[in-house]
């Protein structure tokens, strides 16, 4: 077994006026396995993914991470591209912070997009993007990095069904170009177990564990994985944790 | 056709407006002084058209050098401002307080710390002061309203202070700083004409001053002409800057 890319060890998060939000809660997370987080709104699953990413700090508990900088990469709900900086610029940002050659950075950022299915908007502005190409450029940025660790924070969730599905093969395939460990967070039971080897289920906020379930298909899906029992079984499964997890806390 | 029929409407009813004055003026034989016709008023500003371009210049010009003073305060302290928040609290208040203070109330003290002798010191001074609130304010909403999830990419690769500055707050705060510079340079034309009337005197040659002078000797359309330069005036710095805010917006945006 991959030695594990990053863990959450008994994290509790209490935020100043709000209470907990999240905890007491562990997940350990192996080079290249895909995890979904699904849970109800509220649960701090958003929270557990800040953690993993370093961006916030556990108020009591552990957090380990062996990405080291720029080998961890979030993709948010919404594009967060900055609207004045061209596609290829906004994809070629985290090589230019972190200080390589404007030419070299620009060089990857056009493949990252070409990568994506952008091959022809590098000079676009987000302006200029549907929602699904804007989603598709933040997950260039993403990867322009080659990350060891992508985090997805429930990145589809204003997309509309037909591009999200895309998306979400997309996700797959850019996967086993790299094999970064996935975490994404998604209130869609579907889209979990489409997406995750592993769907790890939180209860009603402040967020425990629930459930997890594993799903052993191949990656990228094959065409029709929606049909198969494989998925339907997983999908009851997942179901059937998250409506435990809301009635244990409720 | 079409592209003229929005200015039709308002340039009809000036032309009526115009008209019944004219008349009424005539009809009952108004003095001059009192209330010249539209016609006198013609006159007068092709009479005295070289010295009231003159004076327009003068203004305008002391209007943008109040701008860029109010420039390069506002936006400096801005910058300060938003590096500490001490500094913020300690600011906020005076910069308010200054804001909602009529420049004419302060107009009298800055003329005499600028000297009798230098009414166009004390006139761009007020006006600076007048167009620094809304530079000030739009630069520290601007550079404080960044998406919060750019602000946690930039911390995710490790982006240092200046690059946060000049890849993200700077560039984010762009339309922020363009719309307060917009709403600066008129209240710098206000600013300026308020402190050349507080001033009194010929010093500074600004288009207040052809209408002080006027109204002294009861020059009454020639007081109108100078009003009518001062709006044209004005309404031209308005258009060329919104102009800009639009082109501005458009680059920023892409679109």
């Amino acid at each position: 077994m991959a030695p594990p890319v990053a863990s959450l060890s008994a994290v509790e998060v209490d935020y100043p006026g709000r209470g907990r939000a999240l905890g007491p809660f562990d997940l350990t997370l192996t080079g290249g396995e895909i995890v979904a987080l699904v849970g109800p709104s509220g649960c701090g699953k958003s929270t557990a993914l800040r953690l993993l990413a370093g961006l916030e700090a556990p108020t009591r508990g552990q957090v380990q991470r062996a990405a080291g900088r720029g080998e961890t990469s979030v993709v948010f709900q919404a594009p967060t591209l900055a609207p004045w900086l061209s596609a290829t610029a906004n994809v070629a940002l985290p090589l230019a912070l972190a200080g390589r050659a404007r030419g070299e950075a620009r060089q990857r950022a056009r493949e990252a997009l070409a990568r994506v299915g952008l091959a022809g908007a590098e000079d676009a502005r987000p302006a200029q993007l549907s929602g699904g190409m804007a989603m598709r450029a933040s997950l260039a940025r993403a990867m322009v990095t080659n990350p060891k660790l992508l985090l997805l924070d429930e990145p589809f969730a204003a997309l509309d069904e037909i591009t999200r599905r895309a998306l979400a093969d997309d996700v797959l395939a850019l996967w086993r170009e790299t094999r970064p460990a996935i975490v994404f967070v998604t209130h869609n039971v579907e889209e979990a177990a489409y997406m995750a080897g592993r769907v790890v289920v939180m209860t009603a906020g402040p967020g425990r564990f629930a459930g997890e379930t594993t799903i052993d298909a191949p990656v990228p899906r094959p065409a029709g994985f929606r049909t198969t029992a494989l998925f339907r079984d997983a999908v009851e499964t997942v179901s059937g944790h998250l409506a435990s997890g809301m009635a244990a806390a409720a | 056709m079409k592209r003229l029929s929005p200015l039709l409407a308002p340039l009809a009813l000036v032309a009526v407006l115009l008209g019944v004055w004219e008349a009424t003026c005539r009809l009952n034989h108004t003095p001059q002084y009192l209330l010249p016709p539209p016609s006198a008023i013609v006159v007068a500003l092709i009479q005295n058209a070289p010295i009231l371009a003159l004076s327009a210049w003068r203004t305008l010009a002391m209007a943008l050098e109040a701008l860029a003073a109010a420039a390069a305060f506002g936006g400096g302290l801005a910058l300060l401002v938003t590096l500490s928040r001490t500094l913020d609290r300690a600011v906020r208040p005076l910069a308010v307080a200054l804001q909602v203070t009529p420049v004419i109330a302060i107009a009298p003290l800055i003329v005499i710390w600028a000297g009798v002798d230098h009414p166009d010191r004390a006139i761009i001074a007020l006006a600076a002061i007048v167009a620094f609130f809304p530079i000030f304010s739009g630069t520290v909403r601007g550079l404080t309203s960044v998406d919060p999830d750019l602000e946690r990419l930039f911390d995710l690769y490790g982006a240092r202070p200046l690059q946060r500055l000049t890849r993200l707050r700077l560039p984010a705060a762009l339309p922020f700083i363009i719309e307060g510079a917009k709403v600066a340079s008129g209240l710098a034309i206000i600013g300026a004409v308020v402190a050349e009337f507080v001033a009194g005197s010929g010093g500074a040659q600004g288009l207040a001053w052809r209408i002080l002078e006027a109204g002294n000797r009861l020059e009454t359309a020639k007081m109108f002409a100078a009003i009518v330069a001062l709006a044209l005036m004005a309404a031209g710095v308005h258009l060329v800057f919104q102009s800009l805010e639009r082109r501005g917006l458009k680059w920023w945006r892409g679109r």
